[in-house]
């Protein structure tokens, strides 16, 4: 009896080896430090899409950090590093102050990603970043407004948060446009360091009043667009698809895609806040052997107007909530 | 005597202020103040003024009671009205069809959210005796996270005529519906303060809360209720910054009010330490910020300086508005008017000196 229960055990414990073997290999260990997904409503589609590609389904075992401090991001990112994390996903409220933490991820062969934001450091630090490229971004929206044809360009510039990367890169685009002579900027304004709608609408109001003529906006972001729609609408001022005045915006927001779709606005930028997908790839041919990217990759980025918007790009491709086909919001 | 009152009168200097800014405006262009109409409703630089200020001014109104109560600013209020703002936009796309009363019913369900916001901050300041700055820090620094779970993670959309109505042009009614609403809620303001005692309770509490309590008034009932009125007022400015907008941004609605509304109490010449206050003066405190941020964008500041101009306006205002250069102003006009009246009315003039520089003096102490 003793011998056979003896037997039973070994069996088991065997099995119990093996099986574990075989659950525990393929999980890939992945620490990611983010930003909270209130921050934005880019964040929050970002945060929502790691979590979906970097699941136990697609084989990894991933752990978040959402903080919006820098010293606190830090400090996960250690301690994901002591834990022994193959792959350490950052995207850092500062830009500064991550060199500590990347040379020591060096030491214990951790692979850094950045995803959204760069550091202010040596690129040899980390291995590689998926960043969206803003620069690109301004030059497909002022190359699409060009290519309209319209009889003159005056444009109103709506910038966003001064030396943000957002508003230096969709800022430089037009600057470049009008020092070429292609267009003239009428009005330049912000919407100050909360992207205001409010703002952007004063602005528009104070060229309307000042009796500027102008036939594009140009808002570094959705919501400073809608600001701006709501100064030309209480003034009776056209705009849109067959209106005067052409509306630029930018992040893709399903409301201001919706308005494009409608032809209340021209023409919205993405920016696209799923990074995952892409680095989960990289990891994924990493584990098969295959060499990982180097430096600075630009993620591919798209325009939509009036004509080439549809309904699947609003669905997979826009952030925050959608108000619903032929829905405009004013 | 005559032109001293005007000096000491809390609304003289935002008034001249606001005058100049005006002056400004004109000098850059005499259409300033023309009106057309547009849309049925009238357009033009006034109107914009009074469409774009309404949160602040309604914002403003609560604050002054706050400060005069407990001493204290409430740096929550833009918090408050975000959050107020999501239950508001929460029970409108929770009902079936969108109609008048469920709107109505919407806001009033956001203002007991305020009134218990209020409370929430009250109770700490009045009953815990916490410093109100940083009572309400809590909310300050917690409070978008909580409307962004409200939200249910996403940026919710009005899109719907009544609310976008409210927040635009009524067809029919010739004046945009937040300066009706803004208006509205001023005349309430000024009944509320007329029928009942609650200004002369929230200044007794304000100058001496040893003596109110002596005097019979409650200091702890009366700072939970000027919170409370400003849980309300964050509640309509909400209402209003959310259906102006329409849709909700737990993020970017109403940040940074905070700091414009303490400012127009300031500017309206209340003392922020507490005490005697003049809502009319922060009503005009408001409105001069709004002015000064157009008149700012009519002048064509630079993107990149347009807030250091702003910076160098608002420290000139506040030098001038303190209780010093008031004292030295108030010295300077006497001593040309004993100049001017010269040497027959000396002793008349002396004496006027006397009881002026008295009165100037006591006003120092209170505002210290």
């Amino acid at each position: 009896m003793a011998f056979s229960i003896k037997r039973i055990l070994t069996v088991f414990v065997l099995l119990l080896a093996v099986t574990g073997l075989v659950v525990a290999a393929p999980l890939i260990k992945v620490g990611i430090v983010n930003l909270p997904p209130e921050e934005s409503g880019y964040r929050q589609a970002n945060v929502e899409d790691m979590n979906t590609v970097f699941s136990k389904a697609n084989g990894y075992d991933a752990r978040q950090t959402n903080t919006g401090d820098n010293s606190e991001q830090i400090a996960a990112a250690m301690g994901y590093i002591r834990d022994g994390v193959d792959y350490l996903l950052i995207s850092a409220a500062n830009a500064s102050g991550w060199d500590t933490v990347l040379q020591s991820a060096k030491k214990a062969g951790v692979i850094v990603f950045l995803f959204d934001r760069l550091i202010q450091t040596d690129p040899s630090n980390y291995q590689a970043a998926l960043v969206s490229d803003m620069a690109a971004e301004g030059e497909m929206a002022v190359n699409w407004l060009l290519s309209q044809k319209l009889p003159y360009y005056n444009v109103i510039l709506i910038r966003g948060q001064l030396g943000s990367a957002a508003e230096l890169g969709r800022s430089a685009a037009v600057l470049k446009a009008r020092d070429a002579g292609k267009l003239k900027i009428v009005a330049d304004g912000t919407g100050g360091d909360s992207w205001s709608l409010e703002e952007a609408r004063k602005v528009v109001e104070a060229a309307i009043a000042a009796g500027k003529d102008f036939n594009v906006i140009y808002a570094e972001n959705d919501g400073m667009a809608q600001g701006a729609v709501q100064a030309l609408d209480a003034a009776g001022i056209t705009h849109g698809k067959n209106g005067k005045v052409k509306i630029i915006g930018f992040d893709f927001n399903r409301f201001a895609l919706r308005n494009v779709q409608a032809g209340y606005w021209d023409c919205d930028v993405q920016c696209s806040p799923r990074q995952a997908a892409e680095i989960s790839s990289w990891i994924k041919a990493h584990q098969n052997g295959k060499p990982l990217p180097k430096g600075i990759i630009y993620q591919k980025e798209m325009l939509v107007d009036t004509t080439t918007i549809t309904d699947e790009i609003i669905l997979k491709m826009g952030i925050n909530a959608d108000p619903g086909k032929g829905v405009i919001t004013r | 005597m005559n032109k001293m009152k005007i000096w000491n009168y809390q609304a003289f200097l935002p008034l001249l202020v606001l005058a100049v800014l005006i002056l400004i405006n004109l000098l850059k262009g005499a259409d300033y103040f023309s009106i057309s109409i547009i849309n049925g409703a009238i357009y033009g630089n006034i109107p914009n003024i009074l469409f774009g200020a309404s949160e602040l001014v309604i914002l403003a109104i609560g604050m002054t009671l706050v400060t005069s109560s407990s001493g204290g600013q409430d740096i929550s209020v833009g918090v408050a009205a975000t959050i107020t703002s999501s239950v508001f936009v929460r029970v409108v796309l929770n009902a079936h069809e969108v109609t008048l009363m469920t709107v109505v019913g919407a806001f009033l369900v956001s203002c007991l959210v305020g009134i218990a916001i209020g409370a929430f901050n009250g109770t700490l300041v009045a009953i815990f005796n916490v410093q109100p700055m940083v009572a309400t820090l809590i909310l300050f620094t917690a409070g978008r996270s909580i409307a962004f779970l409200i939200d249910g993670r996403l940026s919710p959309i009005l899109a719907n005529r009544i609310t976008n109505q409210i927040g635009s042009v009524i067809p029919g009614v010739p004046v945009q519906t937040p300066i009706l609403l803004t208006v509205v809620f001023i005349i309430l303001f000024s009944i509320l303060l007329k029928i009942t005692n609650l200004k002369l309770y929230a200044q007794c509490v304000g100058i001496n809360q040893k003596a109110a309590r002596l005097n019979g008034i409650n200091p702890v009932i009366v700072k939970l209720l000027t919170y409370i009125i400003l849980g309300v007022c964050s509640a309509v400015a909400g209402f209003i910054a959310v259906t102006k907008a329409g849709r909700h941004d737990s993020v970017n609605l109403l940040r940074f009010v905070e700091m414009d509304a303490i400012l127009a109490v300031a500017i309206g010449g209340n003392a922020l330490s507490g005490g005697k206050f003049s809502i009319t003066g922060s009503v005009i405190g408001a409105y001069t910020i709004e002015v000064l941020n157009r008149t700012l964008l009519r002048l064509e500041v630079g993107t990149e300086t347009i807030k250091a101009f702003k910076a160098v306006f608002i420290i000139i205002l506040m030098i001038l508005a303190s209780p010093v250069a008031r004292g030295t102003a108030a010295k300077a006009v006497q001593w040309i008017r004993a100049r001017c009246t010269g040497i027959v009315r000396l002793p008349a003039s002396e004496k006027a000196e006397a009881s002026e520089g008295s009165e100037v003096d006591l006003s120092v102490e209170k505002e210290v």
